[in-house]
């Protein structure tokens, strides 16, 4: 490898880098969420009786959002905590 | 050299513990089967429900129905009567007799997500549990479609012809997503708040109990109270979504 650093240390680092990467995911769902509540907001506005089934329909929304966020989350995860590419060296 | 020792002395004052820590383990046939945090919380949450139960049961058997009710037993009326309200609404008529299975869900879910407050590491905080709950809705969703929609259930499936691989996909991505939807936020939970307790030295940290309570509140219970909800909430509608029609808003 390099001088003065082992394979394996390169591999975690880039490992970390890839978790900080993967991270980005969070962006999108964070921009999803915040559009679903502020419809919702909107929509109690216009409709202050119906704010039971908005709340209900607005949570359900932004936890299908937030899916794709967690897959990124799940690939840190590995990449920090059970990292498949250290057995690969 | 130095200035990297000290850093990390500063900043890594304990050991960062949010893995699932095995406790013994033992062979079976050639495979070693471990006794995990994920059992003992489990184990203990299980406790905590069944003598719930049994206190709920024994009050509501010596219930005189022409007295006003005390307040143990008001709380229980209140939860059974919410947890109905919610299979009606969503499910319609035919979802009545499924308030049994969400309840149970629900009382699981939310008794595994805020154990977090008491010092267990979240049972729903390890793969192996949420995935056999989203199975089950997996189940529960196909049997409907069966029972229901006889061969129709099977057919749809191929409706329009071009989009057959999107749909098998989609029924075998629904368990999938839930059970990491569950997963991937109760763990989130658990590795910010391990992370914070392995940042700060024990000594600050017993000052800083107002920051640790306000972050306890929200990645514990309410965190865990939406992902309860939700997961009940997916359950009753892809049950519902197999139901006739007609009869389905009743």
């Amino acid at each position: 490898m390099m001088n003065g650093i082992s394979s394996e240390a390169f591999v975690l680092g880039c490992s970390a880098i890839g978790a900080g990467i993967a991270m980005i995911a969070g962006v999108g769902p964070g921009i999803g969420q915040g559009i679903a509540a502020g419809h919702g907001a909107a929509a109690v506005g216009r409709n202050p009786g119906a704010k039971g089934n908005i709340m209900s329909t607005m949570l359900l929304g932004q936890a299908v959002a937030e899916t794709t966020g967690l897959y990124g989350f799940a690939v840190a995860i590995i990449l920090l905590f059970a990292n498949p590419l250290l057995g690969k060296l | 050299m130095g200035t990297g020792m000290l850093s990390q002395r500063v900043f890594l004052a304990q050991e960062v513990d949010i893995g699932i820590t095995g406790y013994f383990h033992f062979e079976v046939g050639g495979q070693t089967l471990w006794i995990t945090t994920t059992h003992v919380s489990l184990l203990l949450v299980m406790i905590a429900l069944t003598v719930f139960a049994l206190f709920a049961n024994r009050a509501i058997k010596k219930a005189n129905p022409e007295d006003v009710p005390g307040p143990f037993l008001n709380v229980i009326e209140l939860l059974v009567e919410l947890i109905d309200g919610l299979t009606k609404s969503n499910m319609g008529k035919r979802g009545a007799r499924f308030s049994n299975y969400i309840g149970t869900l629900f009382a699981v879910i939310l008794v595994c997500n805020i154990s977090g407050l008491f010092g267990l590491r979240p049972p729903t905080a390890d793969y192996g549990v949420t995935l056999p709950l989203a199975l089950i809705t997996f189940v529960l969703i196909h049997y409907n479609g069966f029972k229901y929609e006889k061969a129709g259930h099977v057919t749809k499936l191929f409706q329009p012809v071009l989009l057959t691989p999107i749909n098998i996909i989609g029924e075998v991505a629904t368990p999938l997503s839930m059970s990491l939807r569950l997963f991937g936020n109760i763990l989130s939970g658990t590795v910010m708040m391990g992370l914070l307790y392995g940042l700060i030295p024990k000594l600050i940290q017993a000052f800083l109990w107002p920051v640790f309570g306000v972050l306890h509140v929200y990645f514990d219970v309410f965190s865990g109270a939406i992902q309860a909800y939700v997961f009940c909430m997916l359950t009753m509608v892809f049950i519902a979504q197999n139901f006739p029609e007609d009869e389905a808003q009743g």
